[in-house]
């Protein structure tokens, strides 16, 4: 070895005997997950059609059906609040992240993460975060809406709280591992909203969110119960209604074990989904 | 030579996609500090052997070793050591901020660079505060370089960095990457621009149908300081030009003969283009 190549070896000591540690999952995922909600919230595509147009159409749908009786002491816009509740949990779970994984993996970006050291794990708990942080908060305007207008209570009893707990937790799980998965299907991020968003707006129609699912043909009500909204719509109505409106439910009861059951079926297709077939390139990068 | 002195290290590489032969049995040595600039015409495997040696891509057949590691299992510690400025690195649509995006970025990384250096560094101090997605493609560029120094790599890959440039931010990116090298970095970049190779590297590989052609200083490239020169002078009796492998002498006796004064006297070697021509021709 030269003296020069001393020299510069002294200026570029390997990064072994510097600092072995590599930042982990945990710390870049936190700082992953503050910039994601920064730039979720900067972003006026998806503050417009993910966060605000739930609440948007809440007050819709309420003020030109909301005060017709849906049962003894319901009201339509009650059923549409618990409804779109749902609806704006898989907005903000499965819209969210279908539309924004499939557009930084177009671009690039999931490939220039990939070129550094940081953990997928990272990635994806910053992901997590942004979600469930623009999840409470759509929840909390849904609430809040639906309060105002609708007067919507809020849930009585711990058995309610802790129903509204588990169907917020597995739908929200659930909606998010579908968006990650459903994330490869645009092929460009010029398409990604639409591809993503048009199955999601069909489904909102019959599984109770745009429309009282009383309202909704059997058939397309059969068609519904196969997705995890519909049960979501469902386990929230069992949060936020009177006891005698679960006379209006198809079973003429709410079906907390389905709801639990489909949700985490969904979890378990949804995840090894995502397992199989999340690439960090898009397919035009071969 | 010992591994430690050799940062990319590559022999028989070969690679294709269904029928088509996009790397057909590479061979390439890029020394550590060294500024090693990979030349070829469009489909000549440029990208499809960098994203080997970045790890990007599966070989078919071959060794590579990228800092002592097969690139194809090696973890995110090796991941540190490089840094990487991809053919298409952009962020249309990214509403963060140059200065959040640098530190971000150098939070994933052991020893990082000072992100407001590096941002210094690349030249958008005075856009350090504004969008990702306003900045010109010029800047994006200067960007995507930043995020990838940031974490002070050993080796970075440059893919065709200035495509798309004019040519004053071509001039203020070459003096970035002269920057880099300076501090020590080794550096492969691929560019099909003769002239940015001339500027930049310290010797030109011309991959031409997915093989190594030619490998050296672009000085010297295939033989290009000895070859035969072109000798171009008035005569009494119009111009002449002659070819010849010694125009020294050639010179000395037309100033005897002519008796001191040449008019309109030229000696030039072949240039880079001429070099790269043939290579990249003659092997078609």
């Amino acid at each position: 070895m030269t003296a020069g190549q001393l020299a510069q070896a002294d200026v570029r000591p390997s990064p072994a005997e510097a600092d072995p540690r590599l930042p982990g999952a945990w710390r870049t995922g936190l700082a992953r997950g503050r910039l994601e909600i920064i730039g979720f919230r900067r972003e006026k595509e998806a503050m417009a059609f993910i966060f605000a147009l739930p609440a948007v159409l809440l007050v819709l749908l309420g003020t030109i059906f909301g005060h017709q009786a849906a049962a003894e002491g319901v009201t339509v816009g009650q059923l549409f609040t618990a409804g779109m509740m749902a609806g704006g949990i898989g907005s903000t779970c499965y819209q969210s992240l279908g539309i924004s994984i499939a557009t930084e993996r177009d671009l690039g970006v999931l490939k220039r993460l990939r070129a550094t050291p940081l953990p997928p794990a990272g990635y994806f708990l910053g992901k997590v975060i942004q979600v469930l942080a623009a999840t409470v908060a759509e929840v909390v305007l849904l609430i809040t809406v639906g309060m105002v207008f609708y007067h919507l209570q809020l849930p009585a009893s711990p058995a309610r709280w802790w129903t509204f707990a588990w169907v917020f937790v597995l739908g929200s799980v659930a909606c998010s591992l579908l968006g990650i998965a459903a994330s490869g299907l645009p092929r460009s991020y010029r398409s990604a909203a639409a591809v993503i968003m048009f199955p999601y707006i069909i489904l909102q129609f019959i599984s109770g969110v745009y429309v009282p699912f009383t309202s909704v043909p059997r058939w397309l009500q059969q068609v519904a119960a196969i997705f995890p909204l519909k049960w979501m719509s469902e386990g929230l109505r069992s949060v936020f209604l009177p006891a005698q409106a679960a006379a209006l439910e198809p079973a003429g009861s709410w079906e907390h074990g389905r709801v639990a059951l489909v949700l985490m079926a969904w979890i378990a297709g949804g995840l090894v989904l995502c397992l199989t077939t999340f690439r960090w390139r898009s397919s035009r990068d071969g | 030579m010992t591994g430690s002195e050799r940062a990319i290290w590559v022999r028989g590489l070969r690679k294709s996609y269904g029928s088509v032969l996009a790397v057909d049995g590479m061979n390439l040595e890029v020394q550590r500090g060294e500024v090693l600039a990979l030349l070829g015409p469009n489909g000549a495997g440029k990208t499809t052997a960098v994203e080997i040696m970045e790890g990007f891509r599966r070989r078919d057949s071959g060794d590579v070793t990228v800092l002592g590691e097969d690139p194809e299992d090696a973890g995110r510690r090796w991941r540190a050591r490089i840094g990487i400025v991809l053919q298409l690195g952009t962020d249309r649509g990214y509403e963060l901020t140059v200065r959040e995006m640098v530190h971000q970025f150098a939070g994933y990384y052991p020893r990082p660079r000072d992100p407001d250096e590096v941002i210094e560094l690349v030249g958008l101090t005075e856009k350090a505060g504004a969008r990702a997605r306003s900045l010109s493609g010029g800047q994006q560029r200067r960007l995507d370089v930043a995020l990838s120094v940031v974490g002070r790599p050993e080796l970075i890959f440059l893919d065709e960095p200035t495509t798309g440039f004019d040519p004053e931010a071509r001039r203020q990116f070459w003096e970035l990457i002269r920057r880099l090298a300076a501090d020590g970095a080794t550096i492969l970049l691929t560019t099909h621009y003769l002239e940015e190779a001339e500027a930049l590297a310290d010797r030109v590989a011309v991959l031409a149908r997915g093989q190594v052609a030619a490998v050296g200083a672009p000085a010297s490239l295939a033989g290009r300081a000895t070859a035969d020169a072109s000798v171009s002078w008035q005569a009494p009796d119009g111009r002449r030009t002659v070819r010849t492998g010694a125009p020294g002498l050639l010179v000395a006796e037309l100033a005897r003969d002519l008796g001191g004064g040449v008019t309109g006297l030229t000696v030039t070697r072949p240039s880079l283009e001429d070099v790269y021509l043939e290579l990249i021709g003659a092997s078609r």
